[in-house]
């Protein structure tokens, strides 16, 4: 069989539960060309070296190519001019330095050490209200019930998005999470949908950044509407737009499946959950290992801005590139028994958060989120059991967690 | 594997590094650690940053302690020689230790100002040890009106920084061309002026202190300079770089000499004939050994890095768990200074060719690239580290120089003169 | 010049003056250090940027620290972060 398969397999809505005996057989050619022409890169060394790549490009995005409404006007002016303005403020995930550089760090400027130890302890805060609510139940869905609220609001805390405007936003999420789905975005119906979401989500944030600017808060959104202080340039509306989306985008599916997939490793390692209720602070280094045993990132994708050789091969200029970051993760060549799943290893450095440049911004708030959601899961819900193994999964192959994860539980102890 | 006595001179980065090495290795011998100092090791590079601008106590830095030892300490006493017919080391209180395996580890000192009697003035302080710490940082916590700094090395650019840091004026002296020229270049090293510059630093390059002047009661009051002028103040520091610790040396029939003892590729040290003595290896400041990267040219690393990675080398050599590969680590270190954070992989000496391969230093934060004879040879990265692996990865493949284009947010590459002072300037 | 100090010849392992009983040492390894700062959200009090890249970190954390030292240290993308845990056993 062909290396051009073994990617498509492990893509595969088949191989959804379990892609890793694929990614193995993937490294075993560390820089494999796929039929299309795409580069799969799958050994920890060669993901490493690529990601400190500078002649590695992540402006992978296709060009913007709104849908067609058949109103003149409409298609021939308002189109080009808003598909234009969308390719020149992508969010800085998609793009390279120097701008990337100067976004990204006005973003980090906000994301300070008070916002973010309080966003700690709202989770905190959060998960036992919503565990609360569910007191008396006898089944608890991860999913539903815990993993997916608890992103939402932080980041939406995090941002200044209005309370009561927050429900609007536990929709857009997931919608906008199918664009980091490479697949995804190369479907047009789905692209057309996704730009959907994004223009009516556009128009929100229009209004509110020009709210934050009138009236600014203590809040992320506020302080990059109103920057320009220590250096900072203060962003254009449409970057604003594209960054406060992104931090969305990027925070929440991600984090959902943070907890969904280490919540399942911890019911399919039950010591393992027996010794997070018994000591929490074990948490940082359980979640830890989830980064690498199984993370929410599967891939991302970059592109070649010159010929690469690396691995024996030489990636073409041009050539799209895969980082198969939950394959390095697994790599033998790095991880002893790297299939077993063991919090106590020492010296990991997993690809779950990536790495270089584009290093996940969010990374200590997805871990206080996840600390706060798994020490509250191990401490409170009483016997619990997983009736259903595997879950079902979502769709999609770049990021990876569960649908639902529902327990069986013999109820939900008071904090 | 050796499971006798092995003894490490010199209780350092390498030195603890080493030991540990030999017992993850599996050594179950007997391990004795001898030290100068009274100190247990500890760790250096916050000395000329935190501990001088007083948030981090002189005494905190000592070294974590990564594997059960096990050993001996003979803390506060220094060897001062070496019998390898008898296989023995003698310590400054006459105690006298017999070895089947040493790991030399004594590392360095800093190169005194030449007059020995200007030299013992007080307020003239040098910088390496965590005693010459605490005194530097009492004497500038007391708020001297002038800090004079001889030399630009990183040593005398971070003290510089630290001065500005904490308000003091400060003025540099230096008698090349500008800072940093012997291990930047004098294209880097001005940006690098220019840096200490706006933060307030005198800068006085192509300058020369003759002599130190005390106030009758044999305090420093006064530098003069070889122009004549002469600049008031009451404390000093001398940032001449250092000569290593191998005086205690003579006698054994080793191969060594200010610049460090000589060693073989796989890290044994050398007699005087270059015959290796296989009882015995060296690591740290003080080894100097042919680095495989650049063409067996003998060098001595004064580098974080390497003393922990050769001292791990050295040691597992010793205790027969070698790899049996040349000592091969490229060289790298960091400076931070004036909140600016340099990191650097390979040795630029030698370099005929520098480019800034990404970035710009207009806004302070790039990557340069050395190199020589079409091959590269260093990366200097100024506030951009996480670029630095790939071009790590460059130096130690000696990939061709100029690199092709098609960095992320350049063009084409410029080529540079780096500059180094000639011999006669240095 | 070297310093002498007779009394503590002999000592095995040699006690420490300077370091509290049950207290951590920690030195980071900032060739490895890319400035991610995981560390600095891990353990605000401990781990600081100084600048774009200059990670200042205290050496020697109190007892009480252990859980945020710990923290920063795991989450490290390049595990940088050495520590020696006096008072439970080694990292």
């Amino acid at each position: 069989m062909s290396d051009a398969t073994l990617f498509e397999q492990a893509k595969d809505e088949a191989n959804r539960v379990d892609p890793y005996p694929l990614f193995a057989r993937l490294r075993e050619t560390p820089v494999s060309r796929q039929s299309d022409g795409t580069y799969v890169v799958a050994t920890h060394a060669a993901i490493t070296r690529l990601l400190h790549d500078p002649r590695v490009s992540s402006e992978t995005l296709p060009p913007a190519d709104r849908p067609k409404t058949g109103n003149p006007i409409s298609d021939w002016i308002v189109k080009p001019i808003r598909d234009r303005i969308t390719d020149t403020h992508r969010p800085f995930i998609f793009r390279d330095p120097p701008d990337h550089d100067t976004l990204r760090r006005a973003v980090m400027h906000e994301f300070t050490q008070a916002r973010v130890q309080a966003l700690r302890d709202r989770s905190h805060g959060l998960v036992d209200e919503i565990l609360d609510k569910h007191a008396g139940s006898r089944s608890f869905d991860i999913v539903d019930d815990l993993a997916y609220p608890l992103p939402v609001t932080i980041i939406c805390e995090l941002l200044g998005i209005p309370t009561e405007d927050e429900p609007q936003f536990h929709g857009w999420a997931t919608q906008l999470a199918t664009a980091l789905e490479p697949d995804t975005m190369a479907d047009k119906e789905a692209r057309s949908e996704n730009s959907r979401t994004f223009e009516t989500i556009s128009d929100y944030m229009t209004g509110l950044i020009k709210e934050k600017r009138r009236h600014p808060k203590d809040d992320m959104l506020s302080g990059l509407a109103v920057a320009g202080v220590q250096g900072v340039p203060q962003m254009g509306d449409y970057d604003l737009i594209a960054t406060s989306i992104l931090m969305l985008v990027a925070g929440h599916e991600t984090t959902v499946n943070l907890i969904t997939n280490a919540m399942l490793a911890l019911l399919r390692n039950p010591d393992e959950l027996v010794r997070l209720r018994d000591d929490p602070a074990r948490a940082p280094r359980l979640i830890e290992e989830v980064q690498r045993y199984d993370p929410p990132v599967q891939f991302r994708t970059r592109r070649a801005l010159t010929d690469i050789a690396i691995g024996g091969v030489t990636i073409p200029e041009g050539a799209d590139i895969v980082l198969l970051l939950a394959s390095g993760n697994r790599d033998p060549a790095v991880f002893t028994e790297p299939d077993r799943f063991d919090p106590d290893r020492s010296g990991v450095r997993h690809l779950g958060f990536g790495g270089g440049l584009h290093y996940c911004v969010g990374a200590p708030l997805a871990r206080f989120e996840a600390e706060a959601a798994l020490t509250a899961l191990a401490r409170r819900l009483r016997n619990p059991r997983l009736p259903a193994d595997p879950p079902p999964y979502r769709p999609g192959s770049a990021l990876r967690g569960p649908k639902h994860l529902r327990l069986a539980i013999d109820g939900i102890a008071p904090s | 594997m050796s499971q006798d006595h092995l003894v490490v001179v010199g209780a350092s980065l390498a030195g603890l590094r080493g030991a540990e090495a030999a017992r993850k290795a599996g050594f179950a011998g007997r391990l004795t650690i001898v030290g100068a100092e009274p100190h247990r090791p500890y760790d250096r590079p916050p000395l000329s940053k935190q501990v001088l601008g007083g948030s981090v106590a002189p005494g905190a830095t000592t070294l974590p302690i990564l594997e059960p030892l096990d050993a001996e300490w003979r803390l506060g006493s220094a060897v001062t020689s070496l019998d390898r017919i008898g296989r023995t080391i003698d310590l400054e209180g006459g105690e006298r230790i017999a070895y089947d395996r040493l790991l030399i580890a004594t590392g360095a000192r800093p190169r005194p100002w030449p007059d020995a009697a200007q030299n013992d003035l007080a307020g003239i302080h040098t910088l390496r040890g965590r005693d010459d710490a605490a005194a530097l940082r009492s004497a500038l916590a007391a708020r001297p009106e002038r800090v004079l700094v001889v030399g630009g090395g990183f040593i005398g650019c971070e003290v510089a920084a630290a001065c500005r840091d904490l308000d003091l004026p400060v003025t540099l002296v230096e008698t090349g061309p500008t800072v940093l020229a012997a291990i930047l270049g004098v294209h880097l090293g001005s940006v690098v002026a220019a840096l200490h510059e706006a933060r307030g630093v005198d800068l006085r390059f192509g300058s020369e202190v003759e002599a130190f002047e005390d106030d009758g009661t044999g305090h420093v009051v006064r530098a003069r300079f070889a122009d004549g002028r002469t600049l008031e103040t009451g404390c000093v520091v001398v940032a001449l770089g250092a000569i290593r610790n191998t005086e205690w040396l003579a006698g054994s029939g080793l191969a060594f000499d200010e610049g460090g003892v000589d060693c073989d590729a796989d890290g044994y040290v050398l007699d005087a004939e270059g015959r290796p003595d296989r009882a015995i290896a060296a690591a740290g400041d003080v080894a100097r050994f042919p680095h495989p990267l650049y063409d067996g040219r003998f060098v001595a690393l004064e580098h974080w890095g390497h003393a922990a990675a050769q001292g791990a080398h050295a040691a597992r050599l010793l205790v027969g768990r070698g790899t049996g590969e040349a000592y091969a680590e490229v060289p790298a270190f960091w400076s931070s200074q004036g909140g600016l954070t340099i990191k650097s992989v390979g040795l630029t000496e030698g370099a005929d060719g520098l480019v800034i391969a990404q970035g710009d230093p207009k806004t302070g934060r790039f990557l340069a690239l050395y190199g020589r004879a079409g091959r590269c040879i260093a990366a200097v990265s100024f506030d951009s580290v996480r670029w630095l692996p790939a071009y790590a990865e460059m130096v130690a493949s000696r990939a061709p120089f100029p690199p092709p284009g098609g960095a992320v947010d350049q063009g084409g590459l410029t080529m540079l003169t780096p500059g180094f002072p000639g011999e006669d300037d240095r | 010049m070297p310093v002498s100090n007779h009394d503590r010849i002999g000592t095995s392992p040699s006690p420490d003056p300077s370091r509290a009983a049950g207290g951590l040492q920690v030195s980071v390894d900032l060739n490895l250090c890319q400035a991610y700062a995981q560390c600095c959200y891990a353990a605000p009090e401990h781990f600081v940027l100084h600048g774009a890249e200059a990670l200042h970190y205290d050496p020697a954390p109190s007892a009480a620290a252990r859980q945020s030292i710990e923290r920063a240290r795991v989450a490290c993308p390049v595990q940088a972060i050495l520590v020696e845990d006096a008072g439970s056993g080694r990292s």
